[in-house]
C-alpha cells in the first residue's frame, strides 16, 4: 500500500545503484544475469570507479549488457572480449576494464582469447556466467553442458563419444601463472549473492592494485533453456552443475587453493 | 618541419611512421613478408619514447580485436599483416566498419590463394576494396608505390580514419614491404592527451564523465528499420569519400594513345614499360590509382573518351580491371595483363602485352 508518510529519505533502506541504467532488463525471470549485473554495478558504485570502468559485452544472452551498465561499454564480436579488454586496459592502465561473458563465448569460440589474456596476466576482470547452455540462440549444447544433459543440439543427452567432455575452463585458467584470483560462485540464494559480490569486489580491488587477471565464474540457471521453472532450475543446478563445477575459490593471491 | 633522410625497408617505414605520427598502439602477429613492422617496433621500444603500446597477440583474430578495443576507446591504433592473416581479420574489419571505428590496417600482400607463397602479389584487391567481411561496408584503401609513401600514408591514414570514423587499409605488397629506399621522415607528432581524445572523439569509451550518458561502441542494432538507417548513414559516408577523397597520379597521359592503369609495385613496372614504349614511338601514359577505394572513376572515364585502349596491369588474375571497365563503360578497349602467384612481370612483358592485346588486337 502506498503510504507517503513512510517514503522519506530517512527511512530509505535500499536504493537501486546508479551504475545500472533504467533500461528494462530483457533476461528471463529467474535467470542469474540480472542479479549478477546488479552486484557488479554496486561494486563499481561502492568503489567510486564509475568514471574509470569500461565494460566489454559479449555475444550471447548478455549481448545487450552495455545497455544496462551505466558505464562506457563496447560490444565485442563473439568470444573476442578478452582481446578487446586487453587493448583498452593497456591503453588506459588506470581504468577498470572488465568483460562479461557466457560459456559459449568464453569457453568455446573465445578460448584462445581467454587463455592468452589470462596467460599474459592482463590486468582485467573477467566475469564468466556459466549456465551450461547457449541461451540466446535457443538452448544448444555448450562446452560446459553436462554429460547426459539434453539440449537442442544434443537432443538425446550429451555423450562423450559424440560431444566430448564438459570443459572445466576455470580450473584450467587457474593453472596459468598470469591469473591472480580465480573463483567460482553462484547467485541462486541470498547468501550466495553476498559471497559473489564479495568475490567481484576482490577482483576489482586486485585490478586497482595491478595484480593481473581476476576471473570470477558465476554459475547460473538457464530455466528457459533447461526447460524448468526457475526454482526447480536452481535445485537442479545445485544437484548437478555444482557437482561438476564446485563452488569456492580456486586461486587466491596467485596461489592455487589446496583441497 | 625538419626533414631527416633515412634508408629503410617499406615495412620499417610503416613502423617508423607509426611512432612519429603519434600512434597509441600497435597489435600484431608475425607473418612473412611483413614481420619487420613489429620487429622494428619491439627493437625501438616506443613505449619509452612516446608511450606507444606494442603488443604481440596470439593471432590475427586477436590483434584486430585489440585494434577494435583501442579504436573504440578513441586511440590511434593499428595492426599489420599479410594476406592469410588479413583473411583472419575480416571478422574484426566488418565489426570495425559497422561500429564506425577509425584505425589503420596494413596488408603487405603475398601470393595466394590459401597459404600461397611469400612473394609479392596484388591478388587481395577484391578483398580490400569490395568489403571482405560480411555486410555492406567499405574500407578506405591506400596503395603506396614507394617506401616514402609507406611512411607518408600512415599520417594520411589517421587523418582520413578520424575524419570519417572509418577503418583505413594500406594495401601494399611484398615488394614494397621488403625493398630498401631512401625516404624523408619528419618531426614527431605528439600522442593525443585524454583531453584531446575527449574533444576529437566524444563518442569513444574513455570512461564516463558525469556530464554525459555512457558511450556504447557496437555494430549491433536488432531493429531492422534502425539498422537500415545506420546503413544509409554508412553509404552516405562512402559516397562522400568518393566525392572528396579520390587520389591518383597521371603520368604522361596528356598526349597518350594508350594508358596503363596500375597501382603499387605494378605501377613502377608499368612506368618503366611506358619509357620503353615511348622509346619505340608508342604514346603511352600511366594512370596510377593511389586510393583504390574510392576508385578514380572519373579520370579513367575521361581517358576512355579519347584514348585507343587501357591496359590494367596487376599482379593478379584480373581484379582491378573490373573497376577500370566499369569506369570506361566500353568507350575503349580495356584489357588486363597480370602475373600472379608471387610472380612479378617485367617491363618488356607489360609493353608486349599492350602491343599484343590492344595495339595489334584483331
Amino acid at each position: 500500500m502506498f503510504n507517503p508518510d513512510i517514503i522519506k529519505p530517512e527511512n530509505l533502506v535500499y536504493k537501486k545503484t546508479s551504475v545500472l541504467t533504467d533500461a528494462i532488463l530483457h533476461y528471463c525471470p529467474g535467470c542469474g544475469h540480472g542479479t549478477t549485473h546488479r552486484i557488479i554495478a554496486e561494486v563499481i558504485e561502492e568503489m567510486g570507479i564509475q568514471d574509470k570502468a569500461i565494460c566489454v559485452a559479449p555475444v550471447g544472452c548478455s549481448v545487450l549488457a552495455y545497455n544496462y551498465f551505466n558505464v562506457d561499454s563496447q560490444g565485442a564480436a563473439h568470444g573476442r572480449a578478452p582481446a578487446i579488454a586487453t587493448a583498452i586496459q593497456r591503453l588506459y592502465p588506470d581504468h577498470h576494464v572488465f568483460t562479461y561473458q557466457g560459456d559459449g563465448d568464453l569457453a568455446a569460440i573465445g578460448t584462445a582469447e581467454t587463455i592468452h589474456a589470462c596467460n599474459r596476466g592482463e590486468n582485467i576482470v573477467i566475469i564468466f556466467i556459466n549456465n551450461g547452455i547457449y541461451g540466446m540462440t535457443g538452448g544448444q549444447m555448450a562446452p560446459t553442458t553436462l554429460l547426459g544433459m539434453k539440449t537442442a543440439t544434443s537432443p538425446y543427452g550429451r555423450t562423450v563419444e559424440l560431444n566430448g567432455y564438459p570443459l572445466q575452463i576455470t580450473e584450467l585458467l587457474a593453472e596459468l601463472p598470469g591469473t591472480y584470483f580465480v573463483t567460482r560462485q553462484s547467485v541462486h540464494t541470498a547468501a550466495a549473492v553476498r559471497k559473489t559480490k564479495k568475490a567481484i569486489r576482490q577482483a576489482f580491488e586486485n585490478q586497482k592494485n595491478k595484480k593481473g587477471t581476476s576471473f570470477v565464474e558465476v554459475l547460473s540457471n538457464c530455466n528457459s533453456g533447461w526447460k524448468m521453472p526457475a526454482t526447480k532450475a536452481n535445485e537442479w543446478m545445485v544437484e548437478n552443475m555444482m557437482v561438476k563445477y564446485p563452488i569456492g575459490d580456486i586461486k587466491v593471491d596467485g596461489e592455487i587453493i589446496k583441497k | 618541419m625538419a626533414k631527416e633522410l633515412k634508408l629503410m625497408k617499406g615495412n620499417e617505414a610503416i613502423a617508423e611512421a607509426a611512432i612519429r605520427s603519434g600512434c597509441d598502439g600497435y597489435f600484431g602477429y608475425p607473418i612473412t613478408p611483413q614481420s619487420e613492422v613489429m620487429e622494428y617496433l619491439m627493437a625501438e621500444k616506443p613505449w619509452e619514447k612516446t608511450g606507444m603500446v606494442v603488443l604481440q597477440a596470439e593471432s590475427e583474430t586477436s590483434s584486430i580485436n585489440m585494434v577494435y578495443g583501442g579504436a573504440g576507446a578513441g586511440k590511434k591504433v593499428m595492426t599489420s599483416s599479410s594476406s592469410p592473416g588479413i583473411s583472419l581479420m575480416q571478422e574484426g574489419l566488418t565489426y570495425l566498419a559497422g561500429a564506425e571505428l577509425p584505425c589503420l590496417v596494413v596488408n603487405v600482400v603475398r601470393g595466394g590463394p590459401g597459404l600461397g607463397t611469400i612473394q609479392p602479389s596484388q591478388a587481395d584487391y577484391f578483398q580490400a576494396t569490395k568489403g571482405g567481411g560480411h555486410g555492406d561496408y567499405q574500407l578506405f584503401v591506400l596503395a603506396p608505390a614507394t617506401v616514402q609513401e609507406m611512411y607518408d600514408f600512415v599520417f594520411l591514414a589517421w587523418e582520413v580514419a578520424f575524419k570519417y570514423r572509418n577503418p583505413v587499409m594500406i594495401l601494399s605488397d611484398g615488394a614494397i614491404g621488403q625493398v630498401m629506399e631512401k625516404l624523408y621522415v619528419g618531426d614527431y607528432v605528439p600522442r593525443w592527451t585524454k583531453e584531446e581524445i575527449m574533444k576529437i572523439s566524444p563518442w569513444a569509451t574513455f570512461g564516463k564523465p558525469d556530464y554525459r550518458d555512457h558511450n556504447i561502441i557496437t555494430s549491433l542494432e536488432l531493429d531492422s528499420a534502425k539498422q537500415e538507417i545506420h546503413n544509409h548513414k554508412l553509404q552516405a559516408k562512402y559516397r562522400e569519400m568518393e566525392e572528396k577523397e579520390v587520389r591518383y597520379e597521371a603520368i604522361e597521359c596528356d598526349d597518350a594513345d594508350y594508358v596503363f592503369v596500375a597501382y603499387g609495385s605494378s605501377a613502377r613496372i608499368a612506368q618503366k614499360a611506358l619509357q620503353l614504349g615511348r622509346e619505340k614511338g608508342i604514346k603511352v601514359g600511366l594512370l596510377r590509382p593511389i586510393t583504390l577505394f574510392p576508385f578514380p572513376k572519373k579520370p579513367i572515364a575521361e581517358l576512355s573518351k579519347r584514348v585507343k585502349g587501357l591496359l590494367s596491369v596487376e599482379m593478379s588474375a584480373g581484379q582491378m580491371v573490373e573497376d577500370v571497365r566499369l569506369a570506361a563503360e566500353f568507350r575503349c578497349p580495356v584489357e588486363h595483363f597480370g602475373r600472379y602467384g608471387g610472380m612479378i612481370p617485367t617491363p618488356h612483358e607489360v609493353l608486349e602485352a599492350l602491343e599484343k592485346q590492344i595495339i595489334n588486337r584483331k
